[in-house]
């Protein structure tokens, strides 16, 4: 305690003006002072952002401030959605918007999917009587912990031309290969690296739901003398399942909000290859110029409808896995 | 101590799943742990080894594992350290020599024990004899080149006051919701948590509005403030605050104590298991933060760290050497901590879900 002798008289300090306050509104009321920081800041970097959020989706021009832009309506939208043919992006009007939600489709699919395929495999080795798990589990976990930037140099480092896969390559008789230069080695090491920094997370958890089974489900298992393969599929993987469906639905969401290692490992290139949806927000209302705030609002009132979806998917398999 | 201990590791490890020996799948599941830790270790401890390879070696195909200098000896009559070679003298002989200079193909070499003769070799016939040495002048130029300390600085100070803040104004928040019985208190929770159904990146455009209309542009006051209040923070925190027994509360207000003193004194030191789970969660985020100060911070001298590596790694193109190493000290701390709150930290997560 006496370390923090200056942090307390600090506090004692507030004391006096905080006594005063207390006895004009009164002692229950006070639960309000606690909560105004968190209200004010909740209310003018989140709520207020999501209001403003609307006005410059439907307003245009190039001025910041919202009552120097003229209204325009549904006009960003349109000029988004705005498209021959769906399904080939060089058709639409906005193209770099649809290939990076083309993209963003792609990339969530192989990632999510590879990632909670290897996640179960790990968190199904780790679930065995194995010496040292702690290590282990630590191990996976790691580079969860490092930020995006370096997660990425340390990828780019290893993959650039002179890097060391080329020279294992090359010292197995292969040509070197420009691997963020190519369009589909560069897709594969983004899902990749994805893959590499995010999946001792979801390790983690399906681990802690593996723990939670039952171990008498097995013994009662092993009593019918049941193969270690029947164990897995009829017990393991089923009683999982609640569990699976959450990580997978958290997994989407963060997946479709991917940025920062994408940007700085190949900055959405070459051409627009990997170039996902929160960096086209980022691009065209920041990087570019001129700044368009307002189709980068649109873009991201699209991408947050697309974000409520999964969260109610979430909430509904929250549920789910809580009844069991 | 050893010897008590040994048994126990013996026993540890000569472990198995009670038949005696491993069976197949347990050397299977080895061996995917051992594939694990090479992957997942190996490209950092790759990043490690170049970081203290001189940028001469930085630039070799195919690169050496292990970072290599060459080894210079003193020779009399020479006030500096002439690197050493091995020679293939003209009757085939190989000796280490010192090389003096280098004129175009050919090369002045004198043999260290004997300095007075000098001799004439080809450059094709010498090779550099090497030894392992760490080459630390990427971490020594990066303080001399680079503003290095100021990004330190930046993101030292954007951490620490982040974390500071985001503790206070949460607990606050987290005690009125847990302890307190006042109209609209569901409100103001459902209210909190819903924002988790905001992610950052939705609201960009906005938050920079907001962020310079504030005059918070290139302020490190502009990344804290925006994500001081969290709401996995408040709720982390309430429902530890839910398990605090109430009569302690009640008591202090009997012996007459504010109700700031009560928070002060009773409800934050007794909630810090809570806020040590939550200071060190908020240290990794705001440690390694991206996209708020990407936009916020525009002027390189309000750079962190993170937006530093980001914005070298286009102009430093050859020079990879100072890139490596700035890596290497960015990801120290966090490694740092990890390496003694693994247990926290990944018990915390799989027990909250939160990252």
């Amino acid at each position: 305690m006496s370390r923090l002798a200056p942090l307390q008289r600090l506090a004692d300090l507030v004391d006096r003006p905080m006594v005063a306050l207390q006895r004009r509104i009164g002692q229950n009321r006070f639960a309000w002072v606690f909560l105004l920081p968190n209200l004010v800041i909740f209310g003018v970097f989140t709520y207020l952002p999501i209001a403003l959020n609307f006005v410059y989706a439907t307003t245009g021009g190039l001025a910041v401030l919202p009552t120097e832009r003229p209204f325009v309506g549904f006009e960003n939208f349109a000029s988004l959605l705005d498209c021959r043919d769906y399904l080939d992006p060089s058709t639409c009007s906005k193209d770099l918007f649809w290939r990076a939600l083309f993209n963003t489709g792609r990339f969530v699919l192989l990632q999510v999917g590879f990632m909670i395929l290897f996640s179960l495999i790990t968190a199904l080795v780790l679930d065995r009587e194995i010496k040292g798990r702690g290590f282990f589990r630590g191990v996976f976990f790691y580079p969860v912990l490092l930020s995006p930037v370096v997660v990425a140099l340390i990828w780019k480092w290893i993959l650039q031309r002179e890097g060391v896969l080329n020279a294992w390559i090359v010292a197995f008789g292969g040509e070197p290969i420009l691997w963020l230069m190519d369009a589909g080695w560069s897709f594969f090491w983004v899902v990749f690296v994805s893959i590499w920094a995010h999946m001792g997370f979801y390790t983690l958890i399906l681990l802690a739901g593996l723990q939670a089974i039952p171990k008498d489900v097995y013994e009662a298992a092993e009593m019918d003398a049941a193969s270690p393969w029947r164990k897995l599929t009829r017990i393991t993987l089923p009683l999982l399942m609640p569990t699976m469906l959450v990580v997978v639905v958290l997994a989407l969401i963060k997946g479709v909000q991917t940025f920062d290692e994408i940007y700085v490992l190949t900055g959405g290139g070459p051409g627009s290859a990997t170039m996902l949806i929160v960096q086209y927000i980022y691009e065209t209302g920041f990087a570019a110029q001129p700044r368009l705030y307002g189709l980068a609002a649109a873009a991201s009132l699209l991408l947050a409808g697309l974000l409520m979806v999964l969260t109610l998917l979430q909430l509904w398999a929250n549920r789910k896995s809580y009844r069991g | 101590m050893a010897s008590a201990a040994s048994p126990g590791l013996v026993d540890f490890l000569t472990r198995t799943r009670g038949r005696g020996r491993l069976h197949w799948t347990d050397w299977l599941a080895y061996g995917y742990l051992l594939l694990g830790v090479v992957s997942m270790f190996g490209p950092v401890v790759w990043v490690v080894l170049c970081s203290f390879k001189s940028e001469a070696q930085l630039m070799e195909f195919p690169p050496s594992a292990l970072p290599y200098g060459q080894v210079t000896v003193t020779v009399a009559g020479h006030p500096e350290p002439l690197p050493l070679f091995r020679v293939r003298l003209p009757d085939g002989s190989v000796a280490e020599m010192a090389q003096l200079r280098r004129i175009g193909i050919q090369a002045q070499m004198v043999d260290p024990a004997a300095p007075e003769r000098v001799i004439r070799v080809d450059v094709a016939a010498r090779e550099p004899v090497r030894a392992l040495s760490l080459a630390t002048e990427n971490y020594t130029t990066l303080f001399e080149r680079f503003h290095f300390f100021r990004y330190l600085w930046n993101s030292v100070f954007i951490t620490v006051t982040a974390t500071l803040v985001m503790l206070l104004v949460n607990s606050m928040a987290a005690y009125a919701l847990a302890k307190y019985d006042f109209r609209g208190r569901d409100l103001v929770f459902v209210l909190t948590i819903a924002t988790l159904l905001i992610p950052p990146t939705v609201v960009l455009v906005p938050v920079f509005l907001v962020v310079s209309e504030l005059g918070l542009l290139n302020s490190p006051w502009g990344v804290i403030w925006p994500g001081a209040a969290t709401p996995t923070g408040v709720f982390l925190l309430r429902q530890y605050m839910l398990t605090l027994p109430d009569e302690l509360i009640d008591a202090a207000r009997m012996d007459n104590a504010s109700e700031w003193k009560i928070y002060w004194r009773i409800v934050l030191p007794l909630a810090a298991p809570a806020l040590a789970v939550l200071a060190i969660f908020a240290v990794m985020w705001r440690w390694n933060d991206f996209l708020l100060p990407l936009i916020v911070l525009s002027r390189s001298e309000q750079f962190t760290l993170q937006l530093a590596l980001n914005s070298f790694k286009g102009e430093m193109h050859t020079q990879w050497g100072n890139l490596l190493a700035m890596t290497v000290l960015t990801l120290l701390p966090i490694t740092l901590v990890f390496g003694f709150l693994q247990r926290y930290i990944t018990s915390g997560i799989a027990t909250t879900g939160i990252k």
